[in-house]
């Protein structure tokens, strides 16, 4: 007789694919890399410390958590997620903001962006996308400070120590000189000074749009084409699928270029609004998070096209230069609601979930 | 595979593509498993009532012969899969994951394997189609892809249905199975007759091979083989799970679906399986029972793997030993790995439905922790019936079953597409397995408790209505005793006496 080992009953199937959410993580981890490490070099060692001061505290809130839980901590760090949600809240942050930005950012995160919901896979809202909003609201003027790029080696950079003093100091006097605006930052001021966009935009001072994003922003703002090529990876992966990245930029850009069409004076072109701001970052690493999206194809595409039109809005006409972690956020908010109607016809039924007529 | 094949490979727009382990097994020439000694026959292994048998403890069978007969609208008939002796009638462990008991024939092999007298049949398109249903149903042939439905009720709802076209089966898209890619390699033309026999039997005009293009040497010979037949046409599909599933395969060949609450036949499809097809042909063209099947042998553990012609009612373990066992199985499943269940231990027997035995080393038996659902999606992306199993496991595993019942639960055919992509290794089949009968129980209980009240209120109802006519008819009795005691009282008491004088008297 051949005894076998296995105990109890294991249920079918008996095979599993190789996707694993170790996996997930770490390869929007590898595609975020690139535009980090941009990031990085553009704007020296002080962002370098905001990141792992970042990712830090939100791996530190979760790790809190779980033991305030009793749960085992180590199974769940190496899931990967905290860092994840560390990392985004960091590329989404001024480059030169102090560490307790960081900290306070990366353990609100984590502890109430996620594990107060239940921890993975329960939270409603984005938790890098919570937390930016939160320091953004309580911090308005160290949130919006913003550095001109300083590369790393270039003759001012700040060395490895004085990063250190400028992220967990003060930040140094000749700040003021540095300080930059993001182009919508400087757009919105400008049109409110009564200087139109035709004016403004060409004048010497004006924050230009490169491709690989040398100008004022947060790590993920800058490099749009960095941060487009790693989220052309995770499609290619298949981690993520087109609906949301498509329908969040195409939207955006129908609106741009048809208010831009209308009156470019008072309106940005369909490239800034592409370009400069978070629209990449958002649309493939923040929109896409599986968690606080819808999961069918018709539900992403309204997903998308709601962050897009929103991040529009906001832009255009709310409050705050940049609008896509609101927008992210609001449409959050809507999930449930899409995901409702939104569900896939089922086979045999139709939409309402009645039985097909024969048809002989 | 290159990143750019898979983002533009073409391919339904559901299922999921397992390494398919097909090879070497696959590959390997036929071989049959010498004869064992003891073969144990169960008497359920079809859809329906099990047989009951015909054959007393002692007595000396031949190879065919019915030893148990078919009980009831839908069963099957089994057949002595060698000649010997009947040794015992009794329990042995079914080949099911309970490891419960089953009523089976144990025949002692005599080793000449005579067969019983068979009644083949030269030209079976001379005969009605209601003769061929009847032969089919004798012969116990069952669906072979799994199902084990028997193949002649099928054929009886195919011709009443007006059936048009029949779709023969031969995706085999579960990972590691052979056993339909060999019969249609090496017995094409027997494939191709039966399935000739089974559109005349449900009265199709047309018949669409379905073959998965993994396949190409089957698809080679079954197109030779029905090259001769206008009617026959051998349509390769693409290689994605669940393409053997029948209302897949209906979709993927005809364009049609089948409505939830019909039958494929309905609309005007019926499937069949190769297998199923090739033991019509052998049923009718030699009259030859159901008697012995192609097994696939395969997984980690198996130093030979391949497929066997072995005689229903082997032990599982003599299969094992032929295919080389190296170490020791880290788990035995019965059929693909996708579908298939896990067997309690090797000392059950193969029955009609056996397409697979499968030995798995301890790397394929791994089994993932389950973590937290992340909502990925990548579930209802790969569910070939347009579920949303996320959103079902979450009603379930709140205990919501009557909400996971409203996300179509109902629909879940099981496939496992869904836990297969789970990057949480989430067991979602078993999941819907027990919320399926969780509900069915609910629903047996429901009823019950239905039927228990009905009696109790009919109950209370008889005893007030008996109560009411008994205190009625004491009423009425009373009554009538008052009657009568006035009536006897009436006679008791004086008169008033009336002085009668005698008319005489008044006369004068």
């Amino acid at each position: 007789m051949i005894p076998t080992r296995h105990a109890g009953p294991v249920a079918a199937p008996h095979a599993a694919s190789a996707g694993t959410v170790p996996r997930v993580m770490l390869w929007v981890s590898a595609a975020l890399l690139p535009a980090t490490l941009f990031g990085f070099w553009l704007y020296g060692w002080p962002a370098v410390h905001l990141w792992w001061v970042t990712t830090g505290s939100a791996i530190l809130g979760e790790a809190f958590c779980l033991r305030l839980m009793q749960k085992p901590v180590a199974p769940v760090l190496r899931d990967g997620s905290a860092l994840l949600t560390g990392w985004l809240l960091a590329l989404s942050l001024p480059p030169w903001a102090p560490w307790w930005a960081g900290v306070i950012g990366g353990l609100f995160a984590t502890v109430i962006g996620k594990q107060v919901f239940g921890g993975l896979g329960q939270n409603l809202f984005n938790p890098a996308m919570v937390a930016r909003v939160m320091l953004l609201i309580s911090f308005p003027v160290p949130m919006t400070l913003w550095t001109a790029p300083l590369p790393m080696l270039s003759a001012n950079a700040p060395g490895f120590v004085d990063g250190l003093r400028i992220t967990f100091g003060t930040l140094p006097a000749t700040f003021d000189a540095m300080s930059s605006a993001t182009l919508f930052g400087y757009a919105r001021s400008e049109l409110s000074r009564g200087v139109d966009l035709l004016q403004s935009l060409a004048a010497t001072q004006a924050p230009t749009i490169s491709l690989l994003g040398e100008r004022a922003g947060s790590l993920g703002e800058t490099s749009s084409l960095l941060i487009a090529a790693g989220g052309l990876l995770l499609l290619g992966l298949r981690i993520i699928t087109w609906h949301i990245p498509f329908a969040m930029l195409a939207t955006i850009a129908l609106f741009a270029s048809l208010m831009h069409g209308i009156d470019p004076a008072r309106y940005l072109s369909v490239g800034i609004h592409l370009l400069s701001g978070a629209a990449m970052l958002g649309a493939f690493f923040i929109a896409t998070d599986y968690v606080t999206s819808p999961n069918t194809a018709v539900g992403q595409l309204v997903f998308g096209a709601g962050v897009g039109f929103l991040t529009y809005v906001i832009r255009t006409w709310g409050g705050y230069p940049e609008g896509v972690a609101f927008a992210v956020l609001l449409m959050n908010a809507l999930t449930p609601v899409i995901d409702r109607y939104t569900r896939p016809r089922i086979y045999g039924r139709d939409r309402r979930g009645a039985p097909l007529e024969i048809d002989p | 595979m290159g990143i750019f094949e898979k983002i533009f490979r073409h391919h339904p727009p559901w299922g999921v593509h397992p390494d398919d382990h097909k090879l070497p097994a696959a590959n390997a020439p036929l071989r049959s498993l010498p004869l064992p000694a003891l073969l144990y026959v169960p008497m359920q292994q079809h859809v329906g009532s099990p047989a009951r048998p015909v054959v007393l403890v002692g007595q000396h069978v031949l190879k065919g012969q019915l030893i148990a007969e078919a009980q009831g609208n839908v069963s099957a008939p089994v057949h002595a899969p060698t000649s010997g002796r009947i040794s015992a009638i009794g329990e042995v462990t079914a080949p099911h994951p309970s490891g419960l008991a089953q009523l089976a024939i144990t025949i002692a092999a005599d080793g000449a394997d005579t067969w019983c007298e068979r009644l083949p049949v030269d030209d079976p398109f001379a005969l009605a189609p209601e003769e061929i249903a009847r032969r089919t149903a004798a012969a116990g042939v069952v669906g072979l892809g799994g199902a084990t439905f028997p193949a002649a009720v099928k054929f009886n709802l195919g011709r009443r249905l007006k059936v048009n076209t029949l779709i023969v089966n031969g995706g085999e898209c579960e990972p590691y199975l052979s056993s339909d890619d060999r019969i249609m390699r090496d017995r094409a033309a027997e494939v191709v007759d039966g399935l000739r026999i089974v559109m005349y039997a449900i009265g199709a005009r047309e018949a669409l091979v379905g073959i998965e293009d993994n396949k190409p040497q089957a698809i080679a010979a079954m197109r030779v083989a029905a090259a001769a037949f206008g009617n026959v046409q051998v349509r390769p599909v693409p290689a994605r799970y669940p393409m053997g599933s029948d209302k897949q395969l209906i979709q993927t060949l005809t364009g049609k679906e089948v409505p939830a609450d019909a039958r494929a036949a309905e609309v005007g499809v019926l499937v069949h399986n190769v297998s199923t097809c090739a033991a019509v042909h052998r049923a009718l063209r030699r009259g030859e029972p159901l008697v012995e099947r192609i097994v696939t042998l395969n997984g980690g553990a198996l130093t030979r793997p391949g497929n066997l012609l072995a005689p229903i009612g082997t032990p599982v373990v003599d299969l094992l030993r032929f295919a080389g066992v190296s170490g020791r199985p880290a788990r035995l499943v019965l059929g693909g790995p996708m579908m298939g269940i896990v067997l309690p231990h090797a000392r059950v027997p193969i029955v009609k439905g056996a397409s697979g035995i499968l030995a798995f080393d301890a790397a394929e038996a791994h089994v993932a922790e389950a973590g937290p659902c992340i909502r990925c999606g990548s579930c209802t992306r790969a569910c070939p019936m347009g579920l949303l199993p996320l959103e079902m496991a979450s009603r379930i595993g709140a205990d919501d079953l009557a909400g996971a019942a409203g996300f179509g639960l109902s629909d879940c055919i099981g496939c496992g597409c869904c836990a297969y992509v789970c990057p949480s290794h989430i067991p979602l089949v078993q999941y819907f397995s027990y919320a399926k009968g969780e509900l069915s129980a609910r629903e047996r209980s429901k009823l019950r408790n239905d039927a228990t009240r009905r009696l109790a209120e009919e109950r209370v109802a008889r005893l007030e209505r008996e109560a009411r006519e008994k205190a009625a008819a004491a009423a009425r009795r009373k009554a009538e005793r008052d009657a009568a005691k006035a009536a006897a009282g009436a006679a008791a008491r004086p008169l008033p006496v009336r002085i009668v004088k005698p008319a005489s008297e008044a006369a004068t």
